[in-house]
């Protein structure tokens, strides 16, 4: 392979057979199941749709309509604002478990940390479920309350509104946040605040002043992580999102179901992909402006 | 000092608040169990008293018999080859000195940065085209794709963690690129191979977003919930069986976190938290 670099390391005497062997799993996965896979999906958004695989003929017609529609906006800037708050909600209540994790839980970190990344591997579609059955007209919280003397009538106020949805999904992606932060915080060099607590500093101005900058990578990170699967979700929205909170995902998840005009629905994921990529590119600019320590 | 005192006075509010946290993090998913040993139909207070009936309506049930085997046996194949994906992939990225291999591994943690939903519908265009169509196949494709990035992640942390001198010495001492490999850093690696193993099965076994489009004529137990989740005299079965699921993955996941950090004290002394970052949400956020 010409990518060898000829240099006295063991590194020299690899054997283009173990390269081969060793790259081949990984490229076929990533060049066909990732690349082509998506480069497919691009190929398919600019073709109409005739019921075949790969559309009629090429079209700019279903940006135009994506552009053109109001519908799509509406439902675009709700999936933006959902996730948006999501996000929001994720990040600012999983700071204070991360900046415990890392400075105040000693030899209960261990534990912590497993509790806290637990959830992560427990099946997303319960975790959604649970909030069913506690939102519904007859369900927990609405029983719950009433068993208390809080309430006497059951509400439904609280399946099938946005507010469910938001809920539902910062707790479905809650353990997402706080890994990122915690090794944000974790890797503060501890000089750091020592350096601002000699100089004078206060506690809460040592936070404000070195401890928050130097986590943003961190918190960044985690906005992200949580950002990207709530902006495409289409199960939550319809458990218990009801027709209100219709998301761009489930757009997208309809276009290949019930409607049937796959060239469409690419189209809806090639503009779901841009948004993220200016959510990306943002976030590196920010990430960029407070300066990585990595 | 103050400083101490601040410490110690700001440790215990936090601390109440992680408790807090926690609660909140676990009561919904804990109300499963809670509701399932309920003998009502409807999951709401007050309960109605002990019954196992809902675990009883789980066997002999046969739709959901195959669904489970299905999930298995896609969550073992998905596992195999995510797991292999994994550490080839990262293996290449630490030692293969070239830029593919590097590229290879920044692309297989992209999923990270693809919603599920078009994760799903790309591979449902892919497996179409080349003929395979919705189905067991197409399923395990996806699901060595979702499991990727942690596969990836895992491996990765766990070869940087071994001393380099190690894997050196053995070029040194003779031993060929595939000896080296095999005979050294694969045992010294093996637990947290079998961590990653189980971590990708688990993610497939629960996975229910890409399958939904990849799936043929024979459902995973997560489609299977779904197509329960509409009639509300089924809701109990489901509850019996999420508690079960949740049981297997609390078991699954925690044996996997213990493996993970099995043997790492020897090789990377006081490093706990290095491994820790190593999530399925970490984002190599400065790797390029």
């Amino acid at each position: 392979m010409s990518t060898i670099v000829a240099t006295p390391a063991p590194e020299a005497r690899s054997s283009s057979g173990f390269r081969f062997a060793m790259l081949l799993p990984g490229a076929l996965v990533t060049l066909l199941l990732i690349l082509f896979a998506l480069g497919l999906v691009l190929f398919l958004a600019f073709r109409t749709n005739d019921g075949s695989l790969l559309g009629a003929s090429f079209s700019l017609a279903n940006f135009v309509t994506v552009v053109s529609d109001p519908l799509y906006w509406t439902v675009t800037l709700r999936s933006l604002v959902i996730a948006a708050l999501v996000t929001l909600a994720t990040v600012v209540t999983a700071y204070p478990v991360a900046y415990y994790l890392a400075f105040h839980a000693g030899r209960r970190r261990g534990l912590l940390l497993f509790l806290v990344t637990l959830p992560f591997w427990t099946s997303y579609l319960l975790r959604v479920f649970a909030w069913k059955i506690v939102l519904a007209y007859n369900g927990v919280l609405n029983s719950a309350l009433i068993e208390s003397g809080i309430w006497s009538e059951p509400t439904l106020a609280f399946l099938n509104t946005p507010a469910a949805v938001v809920v539902t999904l910062a707790h479905a992606y809650a353990p997402f946040a706080i890994l990122p932060i915690y090794v944000a915080l974790d890797t503060i060099p501890k000089s750091l605040t020592e350096a601002a607590s000699d100089l004078g500093a206060r506690p809460f101005t040592s936070f404000r002043r070195v401890v928050l900058p130097n986590s943003m990578p961190g918190v960044l990170a985690a906005a992200l992580v949580v950002f990207v699967p709530t902006v495409g979700d289409y199960v939550t929205p319809a458990l218990v999102g009801g027709p209100a909170s219709t998301m761009i995902g489930t757009l997208i998840q309809a276009q290949f179901g019930k409607a049937n005009d796959w060239p469409f629905g690419a189209a809806l994921s090639v503009a779901v992909m841009l948004v993220i990529l200016c959510v990306v590119l943002v976030a590196r600019f920010a990430d960029s402006r407070f300066g990585s320590r990595t | 000092m103050s400083e101490g005192r601040h410490t110690q006075r700001g440790g215990g509010w936090l601390g109440a608040y992680v408790i807090a946290y926690l609660v909140f993090l676990y009561l919904p998913v804990l109300l499963i169990p809670l509701f399932s040993f309920n003998n009502s139909i409807q999951a709401a207070f007050p309960l109605q008293g002990f019954t196992l009936q809902w675990y009883a309506t789980l066997f002999g049930n046969s739709a959901l018999t195959s669904a489970l085997l299905n999930s298995l046996i896609i969550g073992v194949i998905a596992a195999t080859g995510a797991t292999l994906c994994g550490i080839t992939v990262s293996y290449m990225d630490l030692y293969g000195r070239s830029p593919l291999a590097a590229t290879i591994s920044a692309i297989a943690r992209l999923p990270i940065l693809i919603p599920g939903v078009i994760v799903g519908i790309s591979l449902l265009i892919l497996v179409n085209l080349i003929g395979l169509g919705p189905s067991r196949i197409a399923i395990v494709l996806g699901h060595i794709l979702v499991a990727l990035p942690t596969t990836v992640v895992i491996m990765r942390s766990r070869f940087a963690a071994i001393p380099k001198t190690i894997r050196e010495a053995a070029l040194d001492l003779g031993a060929s690129d595939w000896t080296t490999f095999r005979r050294v850093m694969l045992p010294l690696s093996l637990p947290a191979i079998v961590s990653a193993f189980m971590l990708a099965f688990l993610i497939s076994f629960d996975e229910f977003i890409v399958v939904f489009f990849l799936a043929g004529t024979e459902p995973t137990l997560p489609l299977y919930i779904w197509s329960q989740l509409r009639f509300p005299r089924s809701l109990p079965t489901v509850m019996a069986l999420g508690t079960t699921i949740l049981a297997v993955s609390f078991v699954i996941a925690a044996a996997a976190e213990i493996l993970r950090h099995r043997g790492l004290s020897a090789t990377a002394p006081a490093d706990p938290s290095q491994p820790k970052q190593t999530k399925r949400g970490e984002l190599q956020w400065h790797s390029t």
